[in-house]
C-alpha cells in the first residue's frame, strides 16, 4: 500500500510536471491568439476588469469570512446580493460581545454593538468610530484597535461540522461492530481498511508494537480530519480550511506537544547530549537538535498549508481562464485542464492527509524509540 | 511570510485547537477505542480459529497415525497367531508320526519275538522228535545186537574191563 501510494505520488508529480508543460504551451498558444484578437478588436477594457475580478475572487476565496456565502451576484439595480447565511461574531473587547455577522452586511457597513463600532477591513474586525474610518500607517496596516476575535467564522463552522460528521460517522461504525458480530456494516466496511492501514502500515512500523496504541486515536483523527477537510475544499462550497495556516499550525502544535510530552529519556539524551560524538560536538549539536524538534512540526504545518493553498490557487486560476478566454478553443481546453487538475487535487488531498499522519507517526516513533547507545 | 503572520487568525487557531483535542478525546472514547478493540478481538478470534483448525488437523493426523499403528499391530498379531498355529500343526503331525513309528516298531518287535519263540518251540519239538526217533532206532539196533549171546558176553566183558581199569 505504501509503495502504491509512493508510486502514485511519483506519478502524481510526473502528471503535475506534464500538466505544467501543457499549461505553459496552452498559455503560449492562447495568449497569442488572444493578443491577435486584441490587436484586431482594439483593447477591450472589460477583459481587464474580469482579470482583476478573478484575482480578487481567488484572494477572497483563500481568506476566511464572517458569513457562509455560497455565491454572490449583482442584480439589475447594481446591488451585491449574497446567497448564504450569517454566522455569530464573538469579540472580547471590554467584555464578551456576541452578535450576528449580518450586522456587517458583508463588510459593507459598520456594526454597532453596545455603543462600540466595528468594521471589517481585509477580513479582520477593527474597532472604529461611527463612520467606520480606518486609519492606515505607512505600511498600509490599520492602526485601529483589533479586539480579540473568537468569532465562529466560516472555517470554524466547517471544522465544527466536520467534527460532528466524524463523531457520528465513527461512533456509528463502532456500534455496528457490536451488532454484526465484530464486523462493520455499510460504509464502515470501506473505512475499516483505511483504519487498518493506518494501524498496520503507519503506526506500527514507525512507532513500534509496544507504544503505538497511545497514539492511534490522534493519528486516526488527524488523518480523517485532514482528508475530509481537504475533500470539502474541492467541493464548490468554497470551503478552505487546510489552506489556513492557523488550522495547520494547531494540528502541528498538537503533534509537537504529543512528541515532547511522551518522549522518553533516550529522546532527550539524543537531543542534549548526543551519545557517540566527541564532547565539543555535543555542545554544537544540542541547539541544532533542539531546533530540529521545532522544525519538524513546522515543516508539517507549512507542507499541508502550502500544498492545499497552491492547489486551490492553480485550480481557481485555470477555472478563471475559462472566463478570460471566452473563445471556442481556450475555454474547453482550460475546462479539460481544470478537470484533470481537480482529479489530481483529489489525490493530493488524500496524500497530504497520509503524509501528515505518516510524519506525525515518525516523530512519535523517534520520541519513544528505545535503543542501546551504539552509535 | 509577513502576510502569513498578518493573516494568522487567533480565533480560528483557538477553535481548531479546542475542537480537535475534543474530537480526539471523544472519538477515542466512542469510536477508535471500540473499533480497534472489536478489530483486535476479531483478529484474535480468527487467529484462535486458525489455531484450533491446525490443532484439529494435527489431532486428526495423530488419530490416523494411531489407526495405522493399531492396524499394523493387529496384522502382526494375526501373523504371529498364524505362525503359532502352523507350528502347532507341524508339532502335532510330527508327534503323531513319531508315535505311529514307535507303535509300528513295537508291533514289529512283538512279531519278531513271537516268530522267535515259535521258531524255538518248533526247533525243540523237532529235537524231541529226532531224539525219540533216534532212541527208537537205537532200541531196534541194540535189540538186534543183543540177540546173539556171545556178543552180549563180550559187551559185558568190555564194560567190566573198563570199570576195573578206572
Amino acid at each position: 500500500m505504501q509503495n502504491i501510494l509512493r508510486n502514485y505520488y511519483q506519478k502524481g508529480s510526473m502528471l503535475k510536471n506534464n500538466l505544467i508543460k501543457i499549461l505553459v504551451f496552452l498559455l503560449f498558444v492562447i495568449t497569442n491568439t488572444v493578443n491577435a484578437q486584441e490587436t484586431a478588436e482594439h483593447h477591450n477594457s472589460e477583459e481587464k476588469d474580469i482579470k482583476v475580478e478573478i484575482k480578487e475572487y481567488i484572494n477572497h476565496h483563500l481568506l476566511d469570512s464572517y458569513d457562509f456565502s455560497l455565491y454572490s451576484y449583482t442584480n439589475d439595480e447594481g446591488e451585491h446580493k449574497y446567497v448564504g447565511f450569517p454566522l455569530p461574531v464573538i469579540l472580547i473587547d471590554g467584555g464578551l460581545k456576541v452578535f450576528s455577522s449580518s450586522k456587517f452586511h458583508h463588510g459593507e457597513t459598520v456594526a454597532e454593538v453596545d455603543g462600540n463600532y466595528y468594521t471589517v477591513f481585509h477580513n479582520k474586525i477593527y474597532k472604529t468610530d461611527a463612520e467606520g474610518t480606518i486609519t492606515l500607517d505607512d505600511h498600509h496596516h490599520p492602526t485601529n484597535v483589533k479586539p480579540l476575535d473568537f468569532s465562529i467564522t466560516k472555517n470554524v463552522a466547517v471544522i465544527f461540522l466536520v467534527g460532528l460528521l466524524m463523531f457520528f460517522m465513527f461512533s456509528r461504525m463502532a456500534k455496528s461492530y457490536q451488532k454484526n458480530n465484530l464486523m462493520p456494516l455499510g460504509f464502515g466496511r470501506m473505512l475499516e481498511p483505511i483504519i487498518m492501514y493506518i494501524r498496520d502500515d503507519i503506526a506500527i512500523p514507525n512507532i513500534g508494537k509496544k507504544h503505538y496504541k497511545k497514539y492511534m486515536s490522534y493519528l486516526l483523527t488527524v488523518f480523517f480530519f485532514v482528508w475530509i477537510i481537504n475533500l470539502l475544499g474541492l467541493t464548490p462550497l468554497g470551503v478552505n480550511v487546510t489552506n489556513n495556516i492557523a488550522v495547520t499550525f494547531a494540528l502541528a502544535l498538537i503533534t509537537y506537544l504529543l512528541t515532547t510530552f511522551t518522549a522518553n529519556k533516550n529522546y532527550w539524551k539524543h537531543i542534549f547530549w548526543m551519545p557517540g560524538v566527541p564532547g565539543p560536538m555535543k555542545v554544537i549539536l544540542a541547539p541544532i537538535e533542539l531546533l530540529g524538534t521545532i522544525i519538524k512540526p513546522f515543516s508539517l504545518m507549512i507542507r499541508l498549508y502550502a500544498n492545499i493553498t497552491a492547489g486551490h490557487i492553480v485550480l481557481m486560476s485555470i477555472i478563471g481562464l475559462m472566463f478570460i478566454f471566452k473563445s471556442w478553443i481556450g475555454s474547453p481546453l482550460s475546462f479539460g485542464l481544470a478537470f484533470a487538475l481537480a482529479l489530481l487535487e483529489l489525490l493530493v488531498s488524500a496524500l497530504q492527509a497520509y503524509i501528515f499522519t505518516m510524519l506525525s507517526a515518525l516523530y512519535f516513533g523517534m520520541a519513544v524509540e528505545e535503543h542501546d547507545d551504539h552509535h | 511570510m509577513d502576510k502569513l503572520i498578518e493573516q494568522f487568525s487567533l480565533g480560528l487557531f483557538f477553535w481548531q485547537l479546542i475542537l480537535f483535542v475534543g474530537l480526539v478525546l471523544l472519538l477515542k472514547k466512542f469510536a477508535w477505542g471500540p473499533i480497534l478493540k472489536s478489530v483486535g478481538e476479531r483478529e484474535e478470534g480468527i487467529k484462535d480459529a486458525l489455531d484450533e483448525a491446525e490443532n484439529a488437523r494435527k489431532e486428526m493426523q495423530n488419530l490416523n497415525a494411531d489407526n495405522a499403528r493399531i492396524l499394523k499391530e493387529a496384522r502382526a498379531e494375526r501373523d504371529l497367531l498364524l505362525k503359532e498355529a502352523r507350528e502347532m500343526k507341524d508339532g502335532i503331525i510330527a508327534d503323531a508320526k513319531n508315535e505311529a513309528q514307535a507303535q509300528a516298531n513295537k508291533v514289529i518287535e512283538q512279531a519278531q519275538a513271537t516268530i522267535l519263540a515259535e521258531k524255538n518251540a518248533a526247533i525243540s519239538d523237532l529235537k524231541n522228535q529226532v531224539a525219540e526217533l533216534s532212541i527208537s532206532i537205537a532200541e531196534k539196533v541194540i535189540q538186534g545186537e543183543l540177540a546173539d549171546k556171545n556178543k552180549q558176553e563180550k559187551l559185558v566183558q568190555d564194560l567190566l574191563k573198563e570199570v576195573t581199569i578206572s
